[in-house]
């Protein structure tokens, strides 16, 4: 409190008292002045600021969108890990007498679900009518398609390990001639996801480097205009920090504004899709319902621009205020 | 307040701004800067609020020396030098208020405290009345006025002016020169480089008067040899 008396040509610079509180209250205030100003300067030029705006929105919404169509294939392959089928085929000297009657013992038992007998004769029409081979089929004598049945496991036997181990169980059965697991396809589509989300992934990378460098240029040129403004600043005593926060606000608000933009592109573009999805779920009997980015993703999407537009004026602040010297 | 020792400027195209310059200016002392454009003035000046860095030499401001400051301890100095140029360097998309303001807004003065400040510097370069105008709508004395009113507002220990009076009408020079006469009387140092050299005569001050970046003259008067 006594440093009033140290140099006592500045006057009564600390008369107010130069308590930590009045420090910080005047620091706040300082800091809501600038965030405004730094909002005033990106509506100075409201077009070519939406430009950039627009800009950073759509490098946003790519890999958001990505990752909303990822999420969405998640959510609907999701259920087919259940849906573990064990297809048997019978010898073909099991009659469907004996067939049927094995489907009744399978059907007993605790490690399944369910059991769908496809007779020979069934399997004969079902190859007709989804090969193209129809015609040429009838000049068979024989029919050589054995019956099937395709079991279902129950829950406690549809994961990898447990599914294998019944596969192995009804392979044993003497009726069997070959038993097959059905599952190799949906483990293929979950690599195939795997790439596709790295893909996203690498992509959302290079997309938030470009945020980065689009709002570091924007910045650079904002700084660039207020060249001469930034001069008399410095004359008149501004420290290098002081100057560079109203672009570090600007910076922010771009990512702000970008980030919100951005969400808005994707949730639009998934409620435009929504009700074909919807139609086409139904021809496959599905309830599912394409979602978009839940209030959680938003948040975190918002968040990551902010940091990116706060993250690319940092750097160019700090390269380009510090040439700028009065001359 | 200000001490040069020996002072040599030598910019990086050959040119020698000063040369072997010595000279002292006591605290709430005022004196002229004059000589031919071209002869250092404004090198000086430059000097005095760390534009510049002397190629040897010391400029001491305040005690310290100046040439050996860090690039972060720059804006702490010049916010003790009030600076006024001949082409005012006002902010013309802020108001005249927000002009004056500025030094006390980056020192991070209390809101209430800046308002009383300002109107108070304002109100002694007789401008009161149009602190809610934007510079661009004021006469050039009026514009010198505010560049002066911002550079007392925080009420610096030194003033420097760098051809004040360069655009104005004698009488207009006249009451600019009376306002650092005022400021002076109060305990501020002043410095004032000027080629008008009728109006340097006719007051009472040191003149100290450089040619060819040497001071060839340094005392009372006289300035009109030069």
């Amino acid at each position: 409190m006594s440093n009033k008396d140290t140099n006592p040509l500045k006057g009564a610079q600390v008369s107010q008292g130069s308590t930590f509180l009045s420090r910080l209250k005047m620091g706040l205030r300082q800091h809501r002045l600038e965030c405004q100003k730094g909002i005033a300067e990106i509506f100075r030029a409201p077009i070519s600021s939406l430009m950039t705006i627009a800009v950073l929105a759509i490098a946003l919404a790519l890999p958001a969108g990505f990752h909303v169509f990822l999420k969405n294939a998640q959510s609907v392959s999701s259920g087919w890990d259940n849906a573990t089928q064990i297809s048997l085929f019978l010898k073909l000297t099991v009659s469907e007498q004996q067939a049927i009657g094995l489907r009744g013992e399978l059907e007993k038992s605790s490690k399944v679900a369910k059991v769908e007998l496809i007779s020979r004769e069934q399997g004969l029409a079902e190859f007709r009518e989804l090969s193209g081979f129809g015609e040429a089929l009838s000049f068979l004598n024989d029919n050589p398609l054995p019956a099937t049945l395709v079991v279902t496991p129950s829950t406690a036997f549809s994961d990898p390990q447990t599914s294998e181990a019944l596969l192995n169980e009804l392979q044993a059965l003497p009726e069997v001639d070959l038993a097959q697991l059905d599952l190799q396809w949906v483990r293929k589509l979950y690599s195939m996801m795997a790439i596709a989300e790295r893909a996203v992934s690498a992509l959302g990378l290079l997309l938030g480097i470009a945020v980065l460098l689009i709002v570091g240029n924007t910045i650079r040129l904002a700084i660039q205009n207020k060249r001469e403004e930034i001069q008399i600043i410095k004359l008149v005593g501004a420290t290098d920090a002081f100057i560079r926060r109203p672009f570090l606000y600007s910076g922010i608000w771009y990512g702000v504004f970008a980030g919100v933009l951005a969400w808005i592109m994707v949730n639009t573009s998934v409620f435009w899709l929504k009700e074909p999805v919807r139609n086409l779920a139904g021809l496959y009997q599905s309830q599912f319902q394409l979602s978009g980015l839940n209030f959680l993703e938003a948040l975190q999407l918002v968040g990551v621009a902010t940091g990116l537009g706060f993250i690319g004026s940092w750097f160019s602040v700090g390269r380009h205020i510090r040439d700028i010297e009065p001359t | 307040m200000i001490q040069f020792n020996e002072v040599s400027k030598r910019y990086p195209n050959g040119h020698e701004g000063l040369r072997n310059v010595s000279f002292n200016l006591g605290n709430g002392e005022m004196s002229f800067l004059t000589g031919h454009s071209g002869a250092g003035k404004s090198t000086l000046l430059k000097l005095i609020c760390v534009m510049e860095k002397p190629t040897s030499g010391q400029v001491i401001i305040d005690g310290r020396n100046v040439g050996r400051v860090s690039r972060r301890k720059i804006p702490y100095i010049r916010r003790n030098i009030g600076m006024i140029f001949q082409d005012h360097r006002l902010l013309f998309d802020r108001t005249v208020f927000d002009n004056v303001a500025l030094p006390l807004i980056i020192s991070g003065y209390p809101h209430r405290e800046i308002g009383r400040r300002v109107r108070a510097a304002l109100d002694k370069v007789g401008l009161l009345s149009k602190e809610k105008l934007y510079p661009i709508m004021l006469s050039g004395g009026e514009q010198q006025r505010v560049g002066i009113a911002r550079a007392v507002v925080n009420k610096p220990p030194l003033l420097l002016a760098d051809e004040p009076t360069g655009n104005l009408d004698p009488e207009l020079s006249a009451e600019i020169m009376s306002l650092f006469e005022q400021f002076n009387q109060v305990g501020v140092s002043v410095l004032i480089a000027s080629h008008d050299l009728g109006l340097i005569a006719r007051l009472p001050y040191r003149v100290m008067t450089l040619k060819e970046g040497q001071l060839i003259h340094d005392g009372l008067q006289q300035g009109a040899s030069a």
